[in-house]
């Protein structure tokens, strides 16, 4: 079944970009859409019927050199499952919807056939995107790590007639690059260190890589830090983090769908599908996962304060998709990694609604984005403005307090991830709430100036404004149930009981409080050496102290030959040092305090809880005062604090900073090692030699060349004489 | 004369007595009229002759002492000479006829010459080496003035006299140098004698015989007259000097380099490799001056005999294997061309020009394609077969701690492509213009495409001729 998933896409692909003349461009489309609506259909069935348990399933064998042995396997557990679901389900939406967005594109002259093309690169992004949830190493991981670069670089040019989208399509790739050497950095030090790129063998190393050093950069550093870090660098390429983020929001070049499907609910996603998929190995970084905490929260913060102002409608929402990356990665820099996936999960359906409703208003005012020529559509195109209203309340996260999960999508998942980041760092949480805040005013800002208050702008515009038709409202609909539900129906499997968290994602069930938990690390590593096991259980009560106790673990870990985790996920108990800083912060039992994140985010004291809905509720408050009530505020305030609007409009000037510190100082470079180095010294140079040298050789030989006797006579006799005087006095003779 | 003696050079004989048989009756029959069939007699009998030594058993043979040998060098050598010498009279026939210049002392000379040549591949004395080089230098003085009525020939055939009797002198001074410290003519003497260093006179003595043989394979400084000689000459003759003669001197060289100096290498080797580079840089520079095809097939084969030389002065076995496997490639080729210079005319008069071939692939495209696959592999370019020659003799000298030498050949070699390359293009993307008009004849056509059809196909093993010139060369090379 789930090689059906993975090829499904790639067939369609292949025969929409390469079949539609054959077939026909709409027939094309029909057959690229229907295949990954079998790939999504056939994923909820995975989705709803997986145990949790690791199936691996061998394809082929890739790549044979040496010790590098590569296959091409698909590796299926639940975290697998889940983005597998996510993808396909958002893709097939936008492989629908495209249907009626991409009908009529004024970017293309009558009779040009686009569609299939764009219906192919949907696909093909599918498939890659798959091979990258897919993986079952990290070579193949990355496979679709750089195809889903490919597909998104093809897909923002995609109107390559404008200048702009070819540079956001190129920003992308090249930004992404840096990104991906990090990627590779971290796989050439993991093959480096452990002699082999399959996640089993990585997981099963993991401890062992943590008293390891690696020698990098005239340092010496932890193995697995840094190679955590490095790897971390990759994802903050894909999921735009802070330094790596300038790309998303000029990526919003490439159609609407596209920014829908790519930008917002799965590739930029990819980064903190790699930190939870290398979770048995985050878990032995701590200095690592602090970094993560410490970017994603600095990011999430960053991306809401320029979401404030900006005007352009797609790109407030690619400032929210970078804001709401940051949050996942907090989440799993604190080491709930099943609240990351929660949030992943919940966002790629209030995200995915929302761009689409954002194409759909720009479909509906013929292709205008600024949100300043919007205002009153709330009656011109009313299932539009109510979609956008589930997909608001669901990313401000409207729900009801204290019952945790009663609510939008955003509201159960949100909420989880600001209490686990309580847990974990001050310094993310403040951020995350003010954070919060900023999500709300910027999103009802949205809302307020696009369905609210008097049309502005082009009259024409609005006067012929039209709801969308029925094949772009429809997959706004089964979003608008996910925007709803998912939070709900997903709450006790991503963050309810920590037992039922560790079953679903197929993890061992922790030990009862009490015990310590050298136990625990015992039952991972040697579960196939039962006196392995009943020794060190022995021992740990018997010695009493904690750190005999690891010890013992330890030695015990290292005894019986090293095996992966179980599960997709993995989740270690607080380690000493950490327990006493999560102690101080939460009010938990004395006796029996909550050693891992899930517990110890449950147990967070109530005004935390209550915080990020207070925090949304000022936001709306504050948009409302802006927006509604009295219009001209925003504008005044801009006036008098026009240093930080100016800041926050040009995005913390961090395309000007990179512009002066890279770009210019790398195109001057360049163009001096073109125009002077290849220029004038190696074509100069060649030049001279070929035209200038050679011929006035040429010219000496034709003189010499006299056709005197007495001439010819003469340079043989000087020719001999030269030769033997040469001899003689080169030692020729001994 | 025991019968050992003579069976060993009975090829040889029944040449000379072929060539006084073939005078004899010429003179007393038809004297002209012959000469058709003498051209087509002597090819038959070259052909047959290479087959007999090419195909006669291995067996190593010494006569008359020492002075000659017949081993598996020399009968490399010779086959090669006894081939190209029959493939140039075949390509020259019709030419000749055509221009009513068929002598028929043209066919007997040539005998004469191939003759000569034979003696000097399998010399093993100074006595038969200088005995087989002016059998075959005179003949070759005569053949160049072969056209009596015209100054041009003339003055090539005296050029090359005067010039050819300098460098006798030269080679007759070192000859006797050595013999002086020697006290011996025999090459395995000479050997004996140097083992343990070069005496000053006997290194003056080799130095004096290698300029002598420089000049026979026109190496820098001693080419001069080449250019004059090769444009001067007919055409036939032209072809006939840049094939064979340049295959006997320099498988002379080398039998004389490592037969009487082989374990001086390093002494030799040095001089060697500065005569080839001078004369791969000069070749390739010169040429680009050159307008007339034949001047530019002189200087290309100066350039070429650099090439070789690389191989020699490796002072290897590889080296000299290299050695003849780049001959050898170097003559097919240079055949293949000729029979497409023999063909160049316009209105019926034979042009050298090489702006007659502007637009050659327009009228005649196959032609072109042909020439273009010879010029191709004469500038050295893959997949050609050239290119391998080339990459033999660079591989012998990085073998040989020679990476100067291999660096300087492939830089003379860039230079080298440019006029190669420069009648390409005129052929294919020249300006309209007063082209050559003539039709190529059956057997220069036939030359021609066999020759570039070689160049191609020959990629595959080189037609055996590598394992061939390995065994040469370790008969040479002990």
């Amino acid at each position: 079944m789930a090689t059906i998933i993975l090829f499904a896409p790639i067939i369609g692909a292949l025969i929409c970009g390469f079949g539609w003349r054959l077939i026909g461009e709409k027939p094309a489309q029909i057959i690229a859409t229907s295949l990954v609506f079998l790939a999504a259909f056939l994923s909820w069935i995975i989705f709803f019927t997986h145990d949790g348990v690791t199936q691996q399933v061998t394809l082929l064998r890739w790549i044979e050199s040496g010790s590098l042995a590569v296959e091409w396997a698909i590796r299926l557990d639940r975290l697998t499952a889940i983005m597998l679901v996510v993808v396909n389900s958002v893709s097939a939406l936008v492989h629908l919807y495209s249907f009626g967005y991409m009908a009529h594109d004024d970017n293309w002259k009558q009779h040009e056939h686009y569609k299939a093309r764009f219906f192919a690169y949907l696909s093909f992004f599918t498939f890659t995107m798959l091979m990258l949830v897919t993986a079952n190493d990290l070579v193949q991981m990355f496979f679709g790590w750089e195809g889903v670069g490919v597909a998104s670089y093809l897909l923002i040019g995609f109107y390559y007639r404008k200048p702009s989208a070819n540079a956001a399509a190129m920003k992308a790739f090249l930004i992404n690059r840096v990104g991906d050497f990090g990627f590779l950095l971290g796989m050439f030090a993991i093959y480096y260190t452990i002699d082999s790129l399959r996640f089993d063998d990585i997981f099963a190393q993991a401890p062992a890589l943590a008293e390891m050093s690696i020698r990098f950069l005239w340092a010496d550093w932890n193995a697995a830090e840094l190679i955590s870090v490095l790897l971390f660098i990759g994802a903050m390429g894909k999921s735009a983090q802070l330094i790596l983020h300038t790309w998303l929001p000029d990526a919003m070049e490439g159609p609407t769908p596209v920014s829908a499907l790519i930008h917002a609910a799965t590739m930029v996603t990819a980064g903190v599908f790699l930190v939870c998929r290398m979770s048995p190995l985050m878990e032995y970084a701590p200095n690592a996962l602090m970094f993560i905490t410490v970017l994603g929260a600095t990011t999430a913060f960053f991306a809401a304060t320029v979401g404030l102002v900006q005007n352009d409608i797609k790109r407030v929402i690619a400032y929210s998709t970078c804001s709401q990356l940051g949050y996942m990665f907090v989440a799993a820099g604190v080491g709930a990694y099943p609240v990351a996936m929660f949030h992943l999960f919940t966002h790629a359906f209030f995200k995915a609604m929302l761009f689409l409703g954002a194409g759909s208003v720009i479909h509906a005012m013929h292709h205008e984005q600024d949100m300043r020529n919007y205002g009153g559509l709330r009656k011109k195109i009313p299932m539009t403005f109510w979609a956008m209203m589930i997909g608001t309340l669901a990313i401000t996260g409207v729900g009801i307090p204290l019952t945790g999960w009663i609510g939008f999508a955003g509201f159960a998942s949100k909420d989880a991830v600001i209490e686990s980041a309580y847990v974990g760092s001050s310094y993310a949480f403040w951020l995350l709430v003010a954070a919060a805040a900023m999500t709300s005013f910027y999103s009802w800002r949205l809302m307020f100036m696009t369905f609210y208050g008097k049309a502005r702008g082009d009259h024409h515009t609005h006067d012929h404004a039209h709801e969308s038709p029925k094949i772009m409202l429809a997959p706004l609909a089964v979003l608008g149930f996910g925007a709803i539900f998912a939070g709900m129906l997903g709450y006790s499997v991503f963050f309810g009981k920590e037992d039922t968290v560790r079953s679903w994602f197929g993890m061992e069930v922790a030990q009862h409080h009490g015990e310590d938990h050298a136990e625990d690390l015992a039952a991972q590593s040697a579960t196939d050496t039962e006196t392995a096991t009943t020794d060190t259980a022995e021992a740990a009560p018997a010695e009493g102290g904690t750190d005999a106790a690891t010890g013992e673990a330890v030695i015990a870990a290292e005894a019986a030959p090293a095996v992966a985790p179980q599960g997709a996920l993995l989740m270690r108990p607080f380690s000493p040092e950490r327990q006493e800083f999560v102690d101080s912060r939460i009010k938990a039992d004395p006796d029996h305090p909550p050693e891992t994140i899930i517990n110890a985010a449950h147990s967070v004291p109530t005004w935390v809880k209550l915080s990020p809905f207070t925090a949304m509720l000022f936001g709306l408050g504050l948009a409302w005062l802006f927006y509604i009530r009295s219009p001209d505020l925003p504008g005044r305030l801009a006036a008098q604090q026009r240093p930080l609007y100016l800041f926050l409009l040009n995005k913390w000037y961090f395309d000007e900073i990179y512009d002066w510190i890279i770009v210019k100082p790398t195109m001057w470079l360049a163009g001096f090692f073109w125009k002077k180095g290849d220029g004038s010294v190696i074509d100069g140079f060649i030049n001279a030699l070929a035209m200038g040298f050679i011929p006035q050789l040429t010219r000496l030989a034709g003189r010499a060349q006299s056709g005197y006797l007495f001439h010819y006579a003469f340079a043989m006799v000087l020719g001999i004489a030269a030769l033997v005087t040469w001899m003689t006095l080169s030692g020729g003779a001994h | 004369m025991t019968s050992t003696d003579f069976n060993t050079i009975l090829p040889e004989f029944i040449l000379a007595v072929f060539a006084m048989a073939a005078l004899l009756g010429a003179v007393y029959t038809g004297k002209d009229r012959t000469g058709p069939l003498l051209m087509w007699l002597t090819a038959g009998l070259f052909l047959l002759l290479a087959a007999w030594i090419g195909l006669g058993g291995g067996v190593e043979h010494v006569a008359f002492g020492g002075m000659f040998n017949d081993d598996g060098f020399a009968r490399f050598a010779k086959v090669a000479i006894l081939l190209s010498a029959a493939a140039v009279l075949i390509i020259s026939k019709d030419y000749m006829v055509r221009r009513d210049m068929l002598r028929f002392e043209f066919p007997i000379l040539i005998a004469l010459s191939v003759l000569g040549m034979m003696i000097m591949v399998s010399s093993g004395d100074l006595m038969a080496l200088y005995m087989g080089l002016e059998l075959q230098s005179l003949a070759l003085y005569v053949v160049a003035s072969m056209r009596r009525d015209s100054a041009r020939s003339s003055e090539a055939g005296l050029k090359y006299f005067v010039l050819g009797s300098l460098s006798s002198g030269l080679l007759l001074y070192g000859a006797s140098l050595i013999y002086g410290f020697a006290g011996t003519t025999n090459f395995a003497g000479i050997l004996s004698t140097v083992e343990d260093g070069l005496p000053l006179g006997v290194l003056f003595g080799m130095v004096f015989m290698i300029a002598g043989l420089a000049f026979k394979i026109s190496a820098v400084p001693f080419h001069m007259w080449t250019p004059d000689v090769y444009e001067g000459s007919p055409t036939p003759v032209t072809a006939f000097f840049a094939t064979a003669p340049k295959i006997a001197a320099m498988a002379l060289l080398a039998r004389l380099m490592h037969d009487a100096f082989g374990n001086v290498t390093g002494d030799w080797g040095q001089v060697i490799a500065l005569l080839a580079v001078l004369s791969m840089f000069l070749g390739g520079i010169a040429a680009i001056g050159q307008r007339d095809i034949k001047r530019l097939m002189a200087y290309s084969s100066i350039a070429h005999m650099g090439f070789a030389l690389i191989g020699l002065a490796s002072g290897t076995a590889f080296g000299v294997q290299a050695m003849l496997v780049y001959m050898a490639i170097y003559v097919a080729m240079n055949i293949g061309t000729f029979a497409f210079i023999l063909s160049m005319e316009r209105g019926g008069q034979p042009v050298t020009s090489i702006d007659s071939l502007h637009m050659l692939s327009k009228t005649a495209p196959l032609q072109a394609m042909a020439l273009l696959v010879l010029l191709f592999s004469l500038a050295g370019v893959p997949p050609m077969v050239g290119f391998f020659g080339k990459l033999y003799v660079l591989q012998a000298a990085v073998n040989a701690d020679m990476t100067w030498l291999a660096v300087a050949g492939v830089v003379a070699s860039v230079i080298g492509a440019f006029y190669y390359l420069r009648i390409v293009f005129y052929m294919y993307f020249g300006s309209e213009g007063e082209g050559v008009d003539g039709r190529i004849g059956s057997v220069q056509g036939a030359a021609l495409l066999i020759s570039a059809l070689v160049m191609v196909a020959g990629i595959v093993n080189l037609f055996g001729v590598e394992a061939l010139a390995q065994a040469a060369a370790e008969t040479l090379v002990r």
